[in-house]
């Protein structure tokens, strides 16, 4: 019984990390079609924001939960002004531009900060299930997971800056036409998935450890997550999500957590063969 | 085809260009002709056999492996300038050369068979995998996403192999350490008389010619104009009777077979190979040599893949800049400053002088 909780709350976890990873990336490339291959990078950059955050003293949740996402949503913001707006339409350009981009991050971090920096631990100490430990940290990580989701998902849904981005995205001539400036609109937009993913890279750092590479680990995930999900941003990545953490999860259980990540990497592939338009391309069709 | 592709492949022979009207549209390195192309081949037989009169040892076994990463730079270059298809992962095909190579060696002994086994091997891998994308209609940019997560899956499996258990008959797979001392190439029957490092050079700068020409009469054949063809407009090759599925199923095999002959070049090369072949850095030099040479040509890659590997050779002898930083700033430049390359920017350059 013990182990079935244990099981439970660690497939939760892998869910949690997979929402975490992919939602910025959601945004970005769910609204305006751009594949940002720096995604991982800008990960690594949230982590980094916090771990230096909170060596230098700074409390860890104010460096989690504010320095992050601001940091790298400014770096978005001057990201799509230097480049990303020459690069619109032209989607295989944007992803040799953002692979370019995050060689660039790698090795500036490198330079700077050297191959190792002192991470953050988790707070929060312990709690139990069963016989076994858990840490208590892993239950923010679903939490902020769920909130995360949810706040896209209404502000999106229900604000009017969601309509007009919405709008945007469907039809650029249009809404310019009605006095919105779409340019304007990307570049929030962008500002605001390399936010959401600084925050990630925060919430995550204690969990993952802090190395300038440690984005290439999560590239791919993201990627796949997003792109199995479909148009639908909020429900496609959280159904991916879903369905490839509990993959995850469960193969590492049986086997290693490396073979774990493989299995989610060749079921997510094979997804893609057949649904190429993702789950939300094919199911909940109507959902955001 | 996204309008992207076709703006961004430079179109040599296209309105205003000084080739005849019975070159092909968009077939890059014909507007050179034979007598450009026997040049070539005089040019890399020269440097074969005149750069071991001129450098030492050290020197040639530096430029040996430039040349290995060359062979590696034209199967991209290959299969992305010509036959239109965007793999972020050709390090895969190459690594699993390199893999196979030493596998196969250290269990065999003599090295003709594991060298053929390192081409074939990626090769099938590579059609079964082109099978699966094309064949399913995967669009441009997620033929991107696959290969690339492809590389990734590879770099996992082999960085968890470490321990007594994985092995492959007598050859031990090693994990993150990779696998050391694997036997070089040998004279064909003859395990003892093992390939000179500077035997090793004659034969990199060799296959590089083969490999060279080997695409050059692809490239000039009925096939070669099918496949450029169906990269200029897809859907007006399918109603003109052609499968594109299939020639691009057969391009990126035969980009397979050349990156695995690649890898088994520099397993040779080095006696030694790790996971950090399918590395995402090792995809991206891959892109960049292509990108920095010139989309469309063969020759730009061959100097784009010399160029980077001498830099990234200086950068490393001198510790002072980080060799991503720079890649990653020549990467950005080039897909925006200069999206065709040098070689195909060179040469219009000259045909404007003309």
């Amino acid at each position: 019984m013990d182990v079935i909780g244990l099981v439970a709350f660690d497939v939760l976890n892998s869910i949690a990390a997979l929402v975490l990873l992919s939602l910025g990336l959601g945004v970005i490339y769910g609204l305006m079609r751009v594949i940002n291959l720096a995604h991982g990078e800008f990960l690594m950059l949230g982590a980094y924001a916090t771990a230096l955050a909170t060596n230098q003293g700074v409390n860890l949740w104010v460096s989690m939960l504010v320095v992050a996402p601001a940091f790298v949503g400014l770096v978005g913001l001057a990201v799509e002004r230097g480049f990303i707006r020459f690069l619109y339409g032209r989607m295989i350009d944007t992803m040799l531009a953002t692979w370019g981009l995050s060689l660039f991050i790698v090795g500036f971090i490198t330079t700077v900060f050297g191959t190792t920096v002192k991470g953050v631990a988790a707070p929060l100490g312990e709690f139990s299930i069963g016989q076994y430990r858990q840490s208590a940290y892993s239950l923010f990580v679903i939490v902020m997971a769920v909130v995360l989701v949810a706040g896209v998902w209404l502000v999106l849904r229900y604000t009017k800056f969601g309509l007009i981005v919405r709008a945007t995205m469907q039809n650029p001539a249009m809404a310019a036409a009605l006095g919105v400036s779409p340019a304007r609109i990307y570049m929030i937009t962008f500002g605001l998935g390399a936010a959401l993913t600084g925050l990630a890279g925060g919430v995550l750092a204690p969990i993952s450890g802090v190395s300038p590479t440690m984005g290439s680990a999560y590239v791919a995930k993201a990627f796949i997550t997003v792109i199995g999900g479909g148009a639908a941003i909020v429900t496609g990545t959280g159904i991916a999500s879903v369905l490839f953490g509990t993959i995850n999860q469960v193969a590492a259980y049986e086997t290693t957590p490396v073979f774990g990540e493989v299995a989610l990497l060749v079921s997510a592939i094979i997804m893609i063969r057949l649904l190429p338009q993702g789950i939300t391309g094919r199911f909940f069709r109507r959902s955001l | 085809m996204t309008p992207d592709r076709a703006a961004s492949a430079p179109a040599d022979a296209g309105p205003g260009s000084a080739a005849p009207w019975w070159v092909p549209l968009g077939l890059g390195d014909r507007a050179l002709g034979v007598s450009g192309f026997l040049a070539m081949i005089a040019a890399g037989l020269l440097l074969m056999f005149g750069l071991p009169m001129v450098v030492e040892l050290f020197g040639l076994v530096q430029a040996t492996v430039f040349l290995v990463m060359a062979i590696l730079a034209l199967s991209q270059g290959f299969i992305w300038g010509y036959g239109g298809i965007m793999s972020f992962g050709q390090s895969a095909f190459f690594g699993l050369g390199g893999y196979t190579y030493a596998v196969a060696v250290l269990n065999l002994g003599d090295s003709s068979v594991p060298a053929l086994l390192a081409i074939l091997v990626p090769a099938g891998f590579a059609a079964l995998l082109g099978y699966f994308m094309f064949y399913g209609r995967i669009s441009d940019a997620y033929v991107g996403v696959i290969t690339l997560t492809v590389t990734v899956i590879l770099f996992n499996v082999m960085n968890s192999t470490a321990g007594d258990i994985y092995h492959i008959g007598a050859a031990q797979l090693g994990g993150f350490n990779g696998m050391p001392s694997v036997p070089p190439l040998n004279w064909p029957g003859d395990p003892s008389n093992a390939l000179d490092p500077e035997a090793l050079w004659y034969v990199t700068a060799g296959l590089l010619i083969v490999v060279y020409a080997l695409l050059r009469a692809i490239l000039a054949s009925r096939f070669g104009r099918v496949v450029v063809a169906i990269r200029e407009n897809e859907t007006r090759a399918t109603l003109l009777g052609y499968d594109p599925r299939l020639y691009k199923l057969i391009v990126f095999a035969i980009g397979g077979a050349i990156a695995g002959l690649a890898g088994c070049l520099f397993t040779n090369w080095g006696g030694f190979i790790s996971p950090t072949v399918f590395g995402l850095a090792q995809s991206a030099q891959i892109i960049i040599f292509v990108l920095l040479g010139g989309l469309g040509t063969l020759l730009g890659p061959i100097l784009g893949a010399v160029a980077i590997q001498y830099l990234i050779s200086i950068i490393g002898s001198q510790q002072t800049l980080n060799a991503n930083l720079l890649l990653g700033v020549i990467l950005v430049g080039f897909v925006l400053l200069v999206p065709q390359g040098v070689v195909p920017a060179v040469r219009s350059l000259l045909r404007v002088g003309r």
